[in-house]
């Protein structure tokens, strides 16, 4: 029996145990947000702190407590048939429990979410996928996977696939790694990707490349954290330079995000280094820019107050304050002004020959 | 610049020629919209409204349980005959040709009583309207007895010297013993909703449960309003001014019309509430003599006479002149017209103001439906609906003026509550202050203003009290219903994780909603 199927059936028992000494159940789930949790530098991830809500089963939360646990007995059961349900599948399940069915998918999503951080395992393993793409890669990089038929081992070889790309899959675990890579190169925009691909910039500079498009889903922080653990190399972020780059994107690959605290131990990259493009190269490179928005300045005001991240880095605070003394931001693509190549001649040269002054 | 055409230049004497006496008559037909005659849709309202009046004050007067029957009948395009016929006490024939055929004429004007006519304009107004747009004449039946013929009678009224003009005059069978019918052809016309003839009927029978009213429309359809209640309401006294109420004017003439022969006297007898003491109190303060004859007594005097009015204390006017509709009525009235789950009404004790005595009614009906519309304010003046100009009428200011979501409805500011609530204010008084003759504004006084909003208040607490009871047993029902549903599927997923035994659900469910019924908490 997995671990997972153990934890619900010891919830489920716990719960009927209480129903049968006529008491009110309650559910234990540890609060998922940016203000539960606690950066831990010597591990180099956010960890979910102590804080606890208690769901006690009352008329205003039994629908909830009834949903939870008829999500719980779906997972019961896709583990106990080894099957799979995405997330918007598990959403279309509910539609057979009636009156307790999900009006829309993101309140099964956030059931799901509970169940997760209730149990402290990953949705994987209570049988339950993402929808999104994990990313893509390109590169100096083979991965092994198995067939699915045979579970013989398939050998990929990323640097074979031209102008397209390898999709990272849903689930990394089982995948192994050879590479000669000196370092791993997490590109925020696909656009950015795509032009370093067809250029083969992976060759001039022997990297791997790898596309988030935007914040990095949970399988593409457990690929890149897995690649890097195995190969040893450093992984350097290069995206966006506005504060959802750096708070959002940034902070997420590196130590995780608040909503899914109680996994991040897996779902981040510790080692990951921040290359550009910072507010310093705004100036240095004398880059065309945008006015911040009020959300950006909200963000970035927020950030220096509450982000656990930011507070503890000097560094980063100095970089967010310096944004909004220019009052700019600056995409990645704005490097397009100096010539559509002056990216790969001339400022991922000149930034990597200096990794110790990137940003943590 | 433009060249001046030149015109002869008058003199005095030109002038002179042209200088002649205005009739009211002549007045008021070019000025119609002054009696409510402005638009062919407010006229045709008018007209029926000033019929229905009379013959309700008729009735009360002479102790009859009115029942009045209203037909209108298109007799072309905005063309309309109204017909209203009553069981009042009828009307003595030399009187009918003056009643109907003469502005300003009528038993109302020199009294203080609560009636719902003052002037003795409307009905003759009505008639005359109907000349002007029609032609025609207005036709009277009544008959005062069964025992007397009943009198048929056509009238115009002579605009120039304000005189009936008599077009036929006979002698008639009738098939009722006794009553009135008026019929006027005028140019109208006619339409449903609000301000129209079958709301303001619709209203009259809210603030009149014990009248019996049937009526009949242009596109046939028949209503008929059967009386709440069988008891009449008393019959108002006739009261003498108060002093507090008297203005410059008004005191000269009743000086010089007075049978006193003292001023002492005068101030006794002519006025309601001045005792020997107060009237030698009065003519103290004004430096006049007690014995003064009153047909004397200069401008001058006057003046000083109404000032010491004002300095000196006088007990107020009496009430028992004021008849309210009552609590009870009130909601059987609102009951018989407006559907609702809540009705609720509250009369308050007499006041006055400017020497009137006056008493204030408000009624609240709350019932199911949107609640995104404001609510229906029904006005009335002694008993008679008001339909147009609410927002220039005080009644309106003091619903907007009071804070209704303390009451449970939501508001916006300087507007009507919102909600399925129709809050309807009655001002009863002998003299009811109207902004105009029209007689669709009653003016703002703050002593009326005050009672208005204590009646409202005190509607308003028991209206809150009913909807949170009824939130309340929403609640209750929403929770019911909460574990009713829910809670099956809590056993479901418990058996399916652990194999549980259907026995086993049963009662789980039972323990459930035996747990979550106890839990107060929502």
């Amino acid at each position: 029996m997995t671990s997972a199927l153990k934890s619900i059936k010891q919830t489920a028992s716990e719960i009927h145990a209480k129903i049968l000494k006529r008491k009110k159940p309650s559910l234990k789930l540890p609060i998922r947000a940016l203000n539960n949790v606690r950066y831990k530098p010597s591990e180099g991830f956010f960890e979910i702190s102590g804080r606890k809500k208690e769901r006690t089963l009352t008329v205003g939360t039994v629908k909830t407590f009834a949903q939870t646990l008829r999500m719980m007995a779906l997972s019961k059961d896709l583990i106990e048939t080894d099957d799979i349900a995405s997330k918007r599948e598990a959403y279309y399940i509910s539609k057979n429990w009636q009156e307790a069915a999900f009006k829309e998918q993101p309140e099964s999503d956030t059931v799901m979410d509970d169940i997760e951080a209730m149990l402290a395992v990953n949705r994987e393993q209570l049988g339950f996928i993402p929808e999104e793409k994990g990313g893509e890669v390109a590169g100096r990089l083979v991965v092994i996977d198995k067939d699915r038929d045979t579970g013989k081992p398939i050998k990929i070889d990323c640097e074979r696939f031209g102008s397209g790309a390898y999709s990272i899959p849903i689930a990394v675990e089982h995948l192994e790694f050879e590479s000669k890579a000196k370092l791993i190169l997490a590109i925020e925009t696909a656009g950015m990707f795509q032009r370093l691909v067809k250029h083969n910039y992976w060759k001039k500079s022997n990297c791997i490349l790898v596309s988030m498009g935007g914040v990095p889903t949970r399988a593409c922080r457990r690929f890149v954290r897995r690649l890097a653990d195995r190969l040893g190399i450093a992984v350097y972020a290069f995206v966006d330079g506005d504060p959802y780059g750096y708070c959002n994107i940034y902070r997420t690959l590196k130590v995780g995000s608040g909503n899914a605290a109680h996994l991040n131990k897996f779902f981040c990259a510790p080692q990951a280094r921040f290359l550009g493009v910072t507010p310093q190269d705004i100036l240095d490179y004398k880059l065309p820019t945008h006015e911040l928005k009020d959300v950006d300045i909200k963000r970035a005001e927020d950030a220096l107050k509450n982000d656990p991240f930011i507070k503890h880095h000097k560094e980063w605070q100095h970089a967010l304050r310096q944004m909004l003394e220019l009052g700019q931001r600056v995409e990645q693509q704005a490097f397009a002004k100096h010539g559509l190549n002056y990216v790969i001649e001339t400022y991922l040269p000149e930034k990597l020959a200096h990794p110790e002054k990137f940003l943590p | 610049m433009a060249e001046r055409i030149a015109t002869p230049k008058e003199t005095a004497e030109t002038l002179a020629k042209k200088q002649r006496e205005i009739s009211v008559s002549e007045f008021f037909a070019k000025n119609r919209h002054l009696l409510g005659f402005d638009n062919p849709k407010k006229a045709l309202l008018t007209a029926v409204k000033e019929a229905v009046d009379n013959s309700l004050d008729a009735c009360e007067e002479a102790g009859i349980l009115p029942e009045v029957e209203i037909w209108i009948t298109s007799t072309g395009e905005d063309r309309f005959v109204i017909s209203v016929r009553d069981n009042g006490p009828g009307i003595v024939k030399s009187q009918i040709p003056n009643i109907f055929g003469k502005l300003l004429y009528g038993s109302k004007f020199h009294t203080l009583r609560m009636a719902r006519g003052q002037q003795g304009i409307g009905i003759s107004a009505a008639g005359m309207y109907g000349l002007l747009t029609t032609g025609k004449s207005m036709k009277i039946i009544s008959r005062v007895s069964p025992r007397k013929p009943a009198h048929y009678y056509e009238i115009q009224i002579d605009t120039r010297k304000n005189r009936p003009e008599i077009i036929e005059d006979n002698e008639v069978e009738w098939g009722y013993e006794r009553g009135t019918v008026v019929e006027i052809e005028l140019e109208a016309r006619y339409q449903r909703g609000r301000q129209s003839v079958d709301d303001y009927l619709a209203q009259t029978a809210i603030a009149n449960p014990h009248v019996t009213l049937k009526y009949v429309g242009p596109d046939g359809t028949e209503v008929q309003y059967a009386r709440a209640t069988e008891q009449m309401p008393p019959s108002p006294r006739l009261i003498k001014p108060h002093p507090y109420g008297v203005e410059l004017g008004v005191l000269i003439r009743m000086l010089k019309e007075t049978k006193q022969r003292s001023l002492l006297a005068f101030l006794r007898s002519d006025f309601s509430r001045v005792t020997p003491r107060v009237a030698a109190e009065i003519c103290e303060q004004a430096g006049l003599s007690e014995k003064a004859n009153p047909a004397r007594i200069a401008r001058e005097e006057a003046d000083k006479l109404l000032a010491a009015i004002s300095q000196t204390k006088i007990m107020s006017p009496p009430s028992d002149c004021v008849i309210p509709i009552g609590e009870e009525l009130i909601k059987k009235g609102l009951a018989q017209v407006i559907e609702a789950d809540f009705y609720e009404a509250c009369t308050r004790p007499p006041a006055v103001y400017r020497g009137n005595p006056f008493r204030i009614e408000c009624g609240v009906a709350y019932g199911r439906g949107g609640s995104e519309e404001l609510a229906t304010l029904l006005r009335f003046a002694n008993r008679v609906p008001l339909l147009y100009q609410q927002s220039a009428c005080s009644i309106h200011k003091a619903v907007v003026t009071t804070n209704w979501r303390s009451y449970g409805l939501s508001q916006s500011r300087g507007a009507l509550p919102q909600g399925p609530v129709a809050i309807m204010v009655h001002i009863a008084s002998v003299w009811v202050p109207f902004t105009s003759e029209s007689k669709e504004a009653i003016a703002h006084y703050p002593e009326i203003l005050k009672e208005m909003r204590l009646a409202l208040q005190e509607c308003g607490r028991k209206l809150a009290q009913h909807l949170r009871r009824r939130k309340r047993e929403a609640e209750e029902h929403t929770k019911r219903t909460y574990i009713e549903r829910y809670i099956p599927h809590i056993s479901e997923a418990l058996k399916e994780i652990l194999k549980l035994k259907d026995g086993e659900v049963g009662k789980m469910n039972e323990v459930l909603k035996d747990i979550l019924q106890k839990s107060r908490k929502f």
